[in-house]
């Protein structure tokens, strides 16, 4: 498997949270190759089974990477220009000048715009253009934009896949497609690979904007165990060093109340056998990611966390090392394989009863 | 008394291991059954005497605010987060336990001599302040902690009134919630007209997350949180309400941020308190949330209620709360719970 | 219509004390006999929301219309020596909505609200410098006590086209959803009309009643505002223009097929619509999408404008429209792209 085709694939195909139909469509063909079934859920999830070789019932370790990526949306349309609202968490700075596409009735290329310069105040230069500022302009005539745009519809940035020097990539929706490619390496290695659980892979939606689907799809599988693969804050001049993680230095394994103490060692363990560099990123509290959502699923899901080293998230030019995707996706294969009855039963507290004495199992 | 125990237990949201330990001691002989469930909650049965098919939660979180070691630096000072609420004025010049070993360290903060007059003013933000523990390098300090480890303030339990002459106070960390958990586990001596679960959640101080696994798996047909509440008593010339006061009793909460208490629970408490001719008050209304929060919206709904030990200066390093309070909670508790089977 | 939407924007209903409101539907439905078929259901849950099951003649979908029956309103926090009451807020009310206007409480109390001299006038007051005044001489002789609840205490009024109320959010919704049960024959779909509360301090009821109906299709009725008044944050909404069918607002992504079903219904049905994107608030749809294994979801909303002020106004056509458009959406097979 091609990383960086892949990729390329995958980050420039359109998928904003709530309307990944493009994305899943790649997606599902994607997991399919190396699956024993797919299927789509009500949401929009894709949700991909292989099954593992133990003995039934078997258990499933759910893996998660979300397929929507942060977009705009149109709130307005005004003499032929677009008042634009955010979908997920653009930072407003990022936006002027970015070159973007509309998803009308046809697909317009527009970019996003405000009052030149030129004719600004000198000391509203000094200040960032607020949202509401700023427009969408396709360069049409206002009798043709009302004819091809309606209010609600969709706004996705247009960034190409871009190769930079020492196996580095930048582009937009790295967040979070970059775990999707991660779990499409790692089903390709699992085909090669023995593994005992079930594995459910799942390209999330919504991610963006509350975890929707992992919510839902987690209620639906009812895993034993949950990983979510999510990107992280990768090391760069003016973040404090212990919010952030190394570029190229593989995988973050996540540490803290959301994680599971025995799903974080059985990936840490799983990284030092197979030697593949990782590190270790503590999380005291929310992660900001579907682990938060699929811990809490019913009656509680053992979460593990890991995460890709990502500069610039949330703009049109995330930049990435192709190798820490790789690593991720053999990562997730090393663990899946380990998974077995030790593991399940190190998971698992056993119920006491009255008679015995802390530690003794009574019948 | 258990709670001397439970607050010197180290017990951070997301490593309750060690509060954890002294409930499962302290209850084990006092319940059918117990299990612990995938993120850390210990759910114990205490079955009914049968008169009664109702099935009744009762909550208390055994969690608390602290730190989590964030970087060991070069010079072998460390930094850290915040685990849950805590506000960066109260920790300068702070001494903290670290990690299952309880290795001390101190919080430091520039020597007043050297500050300027304006800088005296600001509040130092906990990710410019440092954790010291002796070592004099990274290599040092790595023998002793590691990136990860959970921290907590390290206060010693105290008793400010032993002859018992005033309110019974006493003074330790985490009241909030072990004066809750050590409510439940005065409960757990009477059997009820129902099956009672106890359920020590954790993770409450990050969202209710325990309340809301175990509330889902529980699936009660009541529900009660058992917590400590802010008391805000100091002095102040505007006539208005100080949320709770120590030595009025129980606080039976109507509604918070979380959830509106339901009314025939409310009512329960306040007519058992009544009779009982014992002191109670209102919670000021609006204010904080508890594990209710998460539970009553479980499920189809649950009816919920929270009763709460009155404490000062909760998330801090010393919190100060009323034994006697405390021990009209659990009388308050444990004969409406009885009304409550016979409904 | 009028007159139902008269008794229910008037009624006290402020988050966690439905009672009333819920009683005038449930009256409604019990003496007009809207619920009086094979398998048709009455009942109220756990948490107090009304659930109206109107069984369909089979071969449909499970559907779910939410409406909510509680207003934002104040809490008492603290009765001082005089009698003044110190208080805090359910739901979304403001300082700048309250000052000098009247409250009412559960048992017909009514209260001024007042606030202390301002040490910058052209500041808004926070919360904590308002109190409310019921007229007691002190606090022994106050009626109202810590805990107690009150809403805004305005008429309703009927100015022809256009209606003026208090808690038009979501009394209105809870009108056209009770008016499309007066309207729906019979048909293939399970309609479940349910009446949610506590809305207003975190779709606390739509979470439960949510789950509890396990519905396979949902719509909120609500309220959204508009961009048609002087200055107005700009918004493709307005007055007039036919109910607001949701595309997204600060808390949801309203199912793109459920979208399209209401979009193509009003077409082919010749019913105005709008299409809505809100950027602060959000409905009750938001809770029912996320239950248990997700539900397609989406909201026909009622233009109004001064939302969450005690004179929310709406369009009568809309409101009729919106009935409209619901009775002929149900009334067809559902198919979702």
């Amino acid at each position: 498997m091609e990383t960086a085709k892949l990729l390329k694939q995958l980050t420039e195909a359109r998928g904003p949270s709530g309307y990944e139909a493009e994305i899943r469509e790649i997606v599902r063909e994607q997991f399919g190759r190396y699956a024993d079934e797919t299927r789509v859920d009500t949401l929009g999830n894709v949700i991909a089974l292989k099954r593992g070789d133990g003995p039934e019932p078997r258990p499933t370790v759910m893996l998660a990477g979300h397929m929507d990526e942060i977009g705009l949306m149109v709130k307005q349309i005004e003499k032929g220009f677009l008042h634009i609202t955010t979908v997920g968490g653009f930072d407003p700075r990022v936006l002027l000048g970015q070159q973007v596409i509309v998803h009308g009735r046809q697909e317009l290329p527009g970019v996003i715009v405000s009052v030149p310069p030129h004719f600004t105040d000198p000391a509203d230069r000094e200040k960032t253009v607020p949202l509401d500022k700023m427009f969408v302009d396709v360069g049409l005539p206002p009798e043709r934009v009302e004819a091809l745009v309606r209010v609600g519809d969709l706004i996705t940035v247009h960034s190409d896949y871009l190769e930079l020097s020492g196996g580095w990539a930048a582009g937009k929706a790295m967040d979070d497609r970059t775990a999707v490619a991660a779990i499409a390496i790692c089903l390709e290695e699992l085909t090669r690979v023995k593994h005992q659980w079930d594995v459910c892979a799942v390209a999330t939606v919504q991610e963006e904007v509350g975890h929707f689907g992992a919510i839902t799809s987690a209620y639906d599988l009812k895993p034993t165990v949950g990983i979510a693969i999510d990107v992280t804050f990768g090391h760069q001049p003016g973040l404090p060093e212990s919010e952030t993680v190394k570029m190229g230095k593989g995988p973050s394994i996540a540490f803290g109340p959301n994680i599971h103490p025995q799903v974080f060692d059985s990936l840490v363990t799983a990284a030092k056998d197979m030697e593949l560099p990782h590190q270790i990123e503590p999380v005291p509290g929310r992660t900001g990611t579907d682990a938060w959502d699929i811990q809490v699923s019913r009656s509680g899901v053992p979460t593990g966390l890991l995460g890709i080293p990502l500069r610039y998230m949330h703009t049109a030019v995330e930049t990435v090392v192709l190798q820490d995707v790789e690593r991720t996706g053999r990562l997730l294969a090393g663990f899946i394989a380990r998974l077995d009855d030790d593991f399940f039963d190190a998971l698992t507290w056993k119920p006491r009863s009255r008679k015995g004495s802390e530690g003794e199992e009574v019948a | 008394m258990w709670l001397k125990e439970l607050s010197e237990a180290v017990g951070v949201s997301g490593h309750e291991d060690e509060a954890r330990q002294v409930i499962i001691k302290a209850i084990t002989d006092q319940v059918d059954e117990y299990r612990v469930d995938s993120i850390g909650n210990v759910i114990a049965l205490k079955k009914g005497d049968g008169s009664s098919d109702l099935k009744v939660m009762v909550a208390a979180h055994m969690d608390e605010v602290g730190f989590m070691i964030s970087q060991i630096e070069e010079s072998g000072l460390l930094r850290f987060f915040k685990v849950g609420g805590l506000d960066d004025r109260i920790l300068p010049a702070k001494v903290v336990w670290i990690g299952d070993k309880k290795v001390p360290g101190v919080i430091g903060i520039k020597p007043v001599h050297l500050t300027e007059q304006g800088e005296r003013k600001k509040p130092v933000k906990h990710d410019k302040l440092v954790i010291d523990i002796g070592a004099s390098s990274k290599a040092e300090a790595e023998k002793l902690v590691q990136r990860g480890d959970y921290a907590t303030f390290a206060t010693q339990f105290v008793e400010l009134d032993p002859e018992g002459k005033g309110w019974r106070t006493v003074r330790g960390k985490a009241f909030d919630d072990r004066a809750g958990c050590a409510v439940l586990i005065e409960l757990l001596a009477t059997q009820y007209p129902f099956d009672l679960y106890a359920v020590f959640t954790v993770q409450e101080e990050l969202g209710l997350r325990g309340a809301r696994v175990s509330a889902f798996a529980v699936a009660p047909d009541f529900a009660f949180t058992l917590e400590c509440t802010g008391a805000n008593e100091i002095p102040t010339p505007k006539d208005i309400s100080p949320s709770t006061r120590l030595g009025h009793g129980p606080a039976i909460t109507v509604m918070d941020r979380s959830f509106i208490a339901d009314r025939r629970l409310v009512q329960l408490l306040i007519d058992t308190a009544e009779e009982l001719d014992m002191p109670y008050q209102i919670k000021q209304p609006g204010v904080g949330g508890t594990d209710s929060g998460a539970i009553h919206r479980s499920r189809e709904g649950v009816p919920s209620a929270t009763v709460s030990v009155p404490g000062r200066y909760i998330h801090s390093p010393a919190a100060i709360l009323s034994l006697d309070d405390l021990d009209h909670t659990v009388h308050l508790m444990r004969e409406s719970l009885i009304k409550l089977g016979n409904w | 219509m009028k007159e139902t939407i008269k008794k229910l924007v008037e009624a006290f209903g402020p988050s966690g004390y439905e009672g009333t409101v819920r009683d005038l539907i449930r009256q409604a439905v019990e003496e007009e006999g809207l619920a009086n078929g094979k398998g048709d259901e009455v009942r109220i849950d756990a948490l107090g929301n009304l659930v109206v099951l109107k069984k369909g003649t089979g071969g449909g979908r499970k559907v779910m219309l939410a409406g909510h029956m509680d207003e934002i309103g104040v809490v008492v926090t603290h009765v001082d020596e005089k009698g003044f009451l110190r208080f805090g807020r359910m739901g979304g009310i403001r300082p700048l909505t309250l000052l000098g206007g009247r409250v009412r409480f559960a048992d017909g109390t009514i209260g001024v609200v007042g606030a202390e001299k301002l040490e910058d006038r052209s500041k808004v007051p926070g919360l904590d410098k308002l109190f409310i005044d019921v007229g007691a001489k002190d606090k022994e002789a106050c009626p109202v006590r810590v805990g107690d609840v009150a809403g805004f205490f305005r008429p309703f009024e009927d100015l022809g086209d256009r209606l003026v109320a208090k808690a038009m959010d979501d009394r209105i919704g809870c009108a056209v959803i009770l008016q499309a049960l007066r309207e729906l024959k019979t048909v293939a779909h399970d309609v479940y009309f349910v009446f949610t509360v506590q809305e207003e301090v975190g779709l606390r009821g739509a979470t439960t009643s949510g789950y509890g109906v396990a519905p396979d299709l949902a719509l909120s009725v609500d309220v959204t505002t508009t961009g048609d008044t002087p200055e107005a944050h700009t918004m493709a909404v307005s007055l007039g223009n036919g109910p607001a069918i949701k595309v997204k607002d600060g808390g949801m992504l309203a199912h793109p097929g459920v979208k399209n079903w209401l979009i193509e219904t009003a077409e082919a049905n010749e019913i105005p619509y709008q299409l809505e994107v809100l950027e602060g608030g959000t409905t009750d749809a938001r809770a029912i999408q996320t239950s248990r294994a997700g539900v397609p979801a989406g909201c026909v909303s009622i233009p109004c404008r001064y939302v969450h002020t005690p004179s929310e106004m709406v369009d009568y056509s809309d409101v009729t429209n919106a009935v409209k458009l619901l009775v002929a959406a149900l009334s067809a097979p559902i198919e979702l792209e």
